[in-house]
């Protein structure tokens, strides 16, 4: 599997094939923590929110929001105490960036946090990572009592008057903790059900106080904005997407990997055919999902000769979104019907059942997609299909029902032929 | 469709908890202290002491979860309620080795159905099954974040990636 940058310098990969990478050491000897050096002995916490502003980052976990906004957000004067935690509880299918920028740089992501705590004022932070990455909770604990060693932790950090802890937590095994306030409520001991907004989390969120959540990547691109300014960090991408991005790559590629390229990258389909590879086999390319299960699905005609451009706005434009940059690449030999079908069952067993569409629309579509599986298609199936997905859509608590439609509106659109030859009678739509 | 209806379950179902509440050694109650020292919350701790209180006695028993809820104050509901809720918390039984192949869309369309069919044909068991000796249970489960590496599987916190059959057949004669 490939790790590394195209198209620019990598910054969140830069170490990450050094020799002993994870260790305080080697991450201090190559520059490491004197991003937290420079904003506690020579910047407010303003000045650390407003480089973050400038750098035009962007949240990684799949909404995309601007994260120096999110960060100014948390009241200043409110007397409870504040706190930073990370989600690292990367479960989109197709995604898998967080767990490399853990395993090869834990160092990197405490530093991202411990900044952020600065800027916020918390003292005490967590690391939400998902169960199944027991191995990366283990590399955290011990690069976090490294770092305790040797005072970049705990009390009076660096010698300054600086005190914050960074402490690990483990989830259980549920996608829907990826959603922030759904993670608040597990974090809390609670099952994990999402929240009303607002309040926001930046307002109420961890024990009802003030409270900012950010996905491993976004975290771990803040030591290199404070490092090289944030005006520098956003003109290696776009105006609006500042930095660069990991994209994780799966599927029928030759070179799968975790990539990391200027917001921006010019295009899709030399990302792909070149950077990646090409199609395993000499097949040809069908269909592209690059964002994580959740985003559209992308027919082959949609990248080839479109120079789809890699950001936020421009897989928009090009028929999808970023999402958590997951791209699944899939050749001719994949029936979309089945591969929607996968991820709709992947979203009824991860609904958290809270609330009504969700919970009874996905477990409806699972029935529907399996009795046309079985070979009972009736003609109005895939319509049907989309009815129940329109029932969801927009009408359930959080976006995990919303992400369990899309995929389907998607593929229904781009890709009737694979949903029509399995209906009697060649279907209706 | 009317059969499944009369036997929908309740999600807590009434279990005889008994009296006896489970005890652990000195080193696992410090382990337990250090996790409860995080938290301004104690209930904060309740998925970090199920798992340690699921490797000490196998899965989440009667005696395990009263003792949950006697150290964190709380309602034997309250521990029902969130062990039910998250899909690597056993509230029955599982094998020595759990082996949870990943059957989501990128490790399916990499060959899982293949590695799935030679692990369940090796141990004579289906997915949800365990074998006979206890030793393994086999569970198809959502994506574990290892799609570069498809097709893939755990045993308990263990990732065994790029799988074949071959690797698969080395994996399970090398576990004690």
């Amino acid at each position: 599997m490939f790790i590394g940058a195209i198209g620019c310098e990598p910054l969140q990969l830069a170490r990450v094939h050094l020799e002993n990478s994870h260790t305080l050491e080697v991450y201090r000897k190559h520059g490491g923590y004197e991003s937290l050096r420079k904003v506690l002995t020579s910047m407010s916490p303003d000045d650390v929110i407003n480089e973050v502003k400038k750098s035009a980052l962007r949240g990684r976990g799949g909404a995309g929001f601007p994260t120096g906004m999110k960060w100014s957000f948390v009241p200043k004067d409110s007397p409870k105490p504040k706190y930073v935690v990370c989600n690292a509880d990367e479960s989109e299918p197709g995604t898998f960036k967080d767990r490399y920028l853990m395993e090869r740089d834990p160092h990197l992501l405490i530093e991202g946090m411990l900044i952020a705590a600065y800027a916020l004022g918390a003292k005490t932070n967590y690391i939400y990572t998902r169960g199944e990455y027991r191995y990366l909770i283990d590399i955290m604990d011990r690069a976090l009592e490294e770092a305790r060693a040797a005072n970049l932790l705990g009390d009076k950090i660096l010698g300054t008057e600086f005190s914050s802890e960074v402490y690990t937590h483990t989830g259980a095994g549920a996608y829907i903790c990826g959603e922030e306030t759904a993670l608040l409520s597990s974090l809390e001991g609670m099952r994990g059900h999402p929240r009303m907004k607002p309040p926001f989390p930046a307002v109420s969120g961890l024990y009802a106080s003030p409270t900012v959540v950010n996905n491993v990547e976004t975290l771990t691109a803040v030591p290199d904005i404070i490092r090289m300014g944030g005006e520098a960090y956003q003109k290696l991408g776009t105006e609006k997407s500042g930095g660069t991005k990991l994209w994780s790559v799966s599927g029928h590629v030759k070179q799968p990997g975790v990539y990391e390229l200027p917001m921006g990258y010019d295009d899709m389909e030399k990302f792909i055919m070149v950077d990646c590879g090409g199609i395993l086999g000499g097949k040809q390319l069908k269909a592209v999902i690059p964002g994580g299960s959740s985003v559209y699905i992308m027919r082959a005609d949609q990248i080839i000769g479109k120079d789809v451009r890699m950001d936020y706005e421009g897989l928009v434009a090009g028929g999808s979104s970023v999402g958590s940059g997951g791209f699944i690449v899939m050749d001719e030999t994949v029936d979309v019907f089945e591969s929607t079908k996968n991820l709709t069952e992947f979203y009824k067993h991860e609904s958290c059942g809270w609330c009504t569409p969700c919970r009874e629309g996905t477990d409806w579509l699972v029935k529907v997609f399996r009795r046309v599986a079985d070979g009972g298609g009736r003609p109005e199936d895939a319509q049907l299909m989309l009815d129940l997905c329109d029932n969801i859509e927009g009408k359930s608590f959080c976006p995990l029902g919303d992400a369990a439609a899309w995929p389907i509106q998607s593929a229904i659109k781009r890709f009737p032929e694979d949903f029509k030859k399995r209906l009697a009678g060649n279907g209706q739509l | 469709m009317s059969s499944q209806l009369i036997n929908i379950q309740p999600m807590s179902q009434p279990v005889d908890i008994g009296d006896e509440v489970a005890s652990f050694s000195p080193e696992v109650e410090k382990e337990i202290d250090w996790h409860l020292a995080k938290y301004p919350v104690m209930r904060s701790a309740i998925l970090p002491l199920m798992f340690i209180v699921q490797r000490e006695r196998g899965y989440l028993d009667p005696p395990g979860v009263a003792y949950l809820a006697k150290r964190l104050h709380l309602r034997i509901t309250d521990i029902w309620e969130v062990a039910t809720f998250y899909s690597m918390l056993h509230t029955k039984p599982v094998g020595k080795y759990h082996i949870q192949i990943c059957k989501t869309l990128s490790c399916k369309i990499m060959g899982e159905p293949g590695i799935t069919e030679h692990v369940c044909n090796k141990l004579g068991i289906k997915p949800g099954e365990t074998t006979a000796d206890g030793r393994f249970t086999v569970s198809l489960v959502e994506c574990l974040g290892s799609c570069g590496t498809a097709p893939m599987l755990q045993i308990g916190f263990d990732y065994h990636e790029n799988l074949t059959a071959a690797k698969v057949d080395q994996i399970l004669g090398s576990l004690p």
